[in-house]
């Protein structure tokens, strides 16, 4: 303070120096037009995220074939989704890999996959390799007839099956 | 009279007409030929094209061995595929299935659609290649350093942006390679799911669904997901990267030029006798520029010391690596086709499904675990990468070859750590399995946080510490750190491409492959 010059009057951290009115207001223009640009350009990002998927339904009717032996696969044509019958019913596990979307093969001891070597137990659940999580048991729904319908949007819990 | 001075005017007009070719040649080329000093720099500067260079660089920038033309190589490859992906564009439809058709009908039908194929790709490889080549010169060299630090940051950028753009060109053809591999790339970007499904919060928080959703505009590989990975590759990445390319050339000139070790002079000794002369007109006052350029005022009566005029040293320097590029995209592009497998197919895998082979080692890591392997650690290594500029702060070492305390011998002893350390890893890995062959229980969380790729870059770290410590100097660390990487990104990637088949299982050699 004492090295202050004596015409300059004291200021300090309660006491500021005043902003000039025109730099408050070129300092309010920019961050009105830096504020009004930002959400702008969020508001613009939405458009990327669609907010109906084009995708197909995700539901289909099957009717699994009379020779389909227990513990034996039945991956219906250009599906990704393994139909088991057993003695108390049907069961479908999605043949989408958990770890990176591949299309997993169903084998005599489980599930492989082709592209970063994760196994899967008969069940679904993860015996070696990268992928994080068992692959689901999806909602079948008895249609009558000795056919199924699958929805491959819908997992429930692993050990539910349908009497067909 | 009259008559006579009509004669006049058509005579004016002749002689103009006549002298038309001359004076268009005048007016597009001021300066007249470049044989003066001062023509060869008002060559440069009184160009739009040419402008950016300076109109006299050091002797030390213009060595071989200062940076290996690798800049340049990248740029050239980048305008071979700017040329050629503009001629692909007259037949190319991005739609499935008809995509599949149009390619075929490039590399089949169109003529010299798949000279022109080849060409966009193996440039494509070349300018990978060359980019991160320019990268490890410029660590290498410490040419990162103050003033520079800005500019390494738009080169990573750069990189990031040429990755986007091949693996972005990586779907259109639409083949089955090409299916599985962006399904696999548009999977690692949902991949934060492996933390917050653990954690049991993706109902409420997911970045990664949302990462995908963005990506691919339906929770699938599709028409939507083609359509914008066609928009990424011919419109929105070549924009970012011609922006990020002007930003970084005018920066090399603001920062003064190519990094030079401080007595680059002496280094270089006197310059050869044939060389055009180094300086002629010396002037008899000083430069004071300091406003303008930094870098320190030429002497009076000297001139700017060891420089050479950009025309012709510079530029036909340029030319020829531009025409060497040239010529070894059109050399790879006779010999080697670009690949085209079957027509994508969504129920099927390829199987082995490989990437692109600089994203092989990514893959590998993603085969540990798909969170940390294609997000968590490629993130450390940007953020790492980033940082280093603003870390080391040295002197010592700046413009030259491995320079700075350790040396060469340093980074030999790193690269050799590096190679053993991967390789060990990944043998442990493959031969005896990870946690969850020993435990199958295991907490999914416990293998993202511990897995080869988790160890192997908290092995690099520390090593990388311990540099610092020993040699009491940052830049040694990030000699020994870079070093590593690289050796770890060789390693990951050899065991990628060469050694990986069916299943993702290791293999000695492609002819032990199951078939099937």
């Amino acid at each position: 303070m004492s090295t202050a010059h004596p015409s300059l009057p004291r200021r300090s951290r309660l006491d500021p120096e005043p902003v000039a009115r025109r730099d408050f207001l070129g300092l309010a223009a920019l961050w009105s037009a830096a504020a009004a640009l930002g959400f702008a350009a969020l508001g613009a990002l939405r458009l990327p995220k669609a907010a109906v998927l084009p995708s197909p339904s995700k539901k289909f009717r099957v009717h699994l074939p009379e020779s389909l032996a227990p513990g034996e696969a039945y991956v219906p044509p250009g599906r990704s989704v393994a139909l088991f019958k057993g003695a108390d019913g049907v069961f479908a596990i999605s043949t989408v890999c958990t770890h990176l979307g591949c299309i997993v093969k169903p084998t005599p001891h489980g599930f492989d996959c082709p592209c970063h070597g994760s196994r899967f137990a008969p069940d679904g659940s993860v015996v070696r390799g990268p992928a994080p999580a068992p692959l689901p048991w999806l909602a079948v729904t008895s249609a009558g007839g000795g056919s199924v319908i699958v929805d491959e949007g819908a997992s429930v819990p692993p050990g539910t099956k349908v009497a067909v | 009279m009259s008559a006579r001075s009509s004669d006049d005017g058509l005579a004016r007009l002749w002689a103009n007409l006549r002298a038309a070719p001359r004076r268009l040649r005048e007016t597009m080329f001021r300066s007249g030929p470049p044989v003066s000093d001062r023509a060869r720099s008002s060559f440069i500067f009184g160009n739009v094209f040419l402008h950016l260079h300076p109109a006299r660089v050091h002797r030390w920038s213009l060595r071989w061995a200062t940076t290996w033309g690798l800049g340049m190589i990248a740029l050239s490859a980048f305008l071979v595929t700017l040329v050629t992906g503009v001629l692909l564009m007259f037949y190319y439809k991005p739609y499935p299935d008809v995509a599949y058709e149009s390619i075929k009908n490039i590399h089949f039908v169109v003529p010299t659609g798949r000279f022109m194929r080849n060409i966009h790709r193996w440039a494509a490889h070349v300018m990978v290649i060359a980019v991160l080549a320019h990268m490890a010169r410029v660590f290498f060299t410490a040419a990162y350093r103050r003033p520079r630090e800005f500019n390494w940051l738009i080169g990573m950028g750069l990189l990031v942006t040429t990755l986007g753009l091949s693996f972005s060109g990586y779907l259109l053809p639409w083949d089955q390679l090409a299916y599985w591999a962006i399904t696999i790339g548009a999977n690692i970007a949902q991949s934060p799911r492996e933390i917050t499904d653990a954690l049991g919060i993706t109902a409420s928080f997911d970045p990664g669904g949302l990462q995908k959703l963005l990506l691919l505009g339906s929770d699938e590989v599709g028409e939507e997901a083609l359509i914008r990975f066609y928009l990424f590759h011919v419109m929105l990445l070549p924009l970012i990267l011609v922006a990020l390319l002007a930003v970084h050339f005018w920066r090399i000139r603001k920062d003064g030029g190519l990094a030079r070790p401080a007595d680059a002079e002496a280094r270089l000794g006197p310059p050869h006798p044939a060389t055009y002369p180094v300086f002629t007109e010396a002037p008899q006052k000083t430069y004071h520029l300091a406003a303008v350029v930094r870098g320190r005022t030429p002497a009076v009566g000297n001139g700017p010391e060891g420089t050479v005029p950009a025309m012709p040293h510079l530029l036909y320097g340029e030319l020829a690596l531009f025409m060497l590029t040239v010529g070894i995209c059109l050399v790879l592009s006779v010999l080697f086709d670009a690949p085209l497998k079957e027509l994508a197919n969504p129920a099927v895998p390829e199987n082995p499904a490989k990437a692109p082979w600089y994203f092989l080692g990514l893959q590998e890591l993603v085969s540990f675990s798909a969170f940390m392997g294609g997000i968590g650690i490629p993130t450390m290594v940007l953020i790492g990468l980033g940082l280093i500029p603003y870390l080391d702060r040295e002197e010592a070492g700046t413009g030259e070859w491995f320079g700075g305390p350790g040396g060469g011998a340093l980074v030999g002893r790193a690269a050799v750590f590096g190679l053993t350390t991967a390789v060990a890893l990944e043998a442990l890995a493959i031969h005896f399995g990870w946690l969850r062959q020993w435990w199958p229980e295991v907490p999914q969380l416990l293998i993202t946080a511990f897995n080869p790729g988790t160890v192997l870059t908290a092995i690099y770290a520390a090593y990388s510490l311990w540099l610092v410590r020993r040699h009491n100097s940052t830049r040694a660390g990030a000699l020994g750190l870079f070093t590593c990487f690289l050796a770890g990104f060789v390693v990951l990637t050899v065991i990628g491409t060469y050694f990986r088949g069916p299943n993702w299982e290791f293999y000695w050699s492609p002819t032990h492959w199951p078939g099937h």
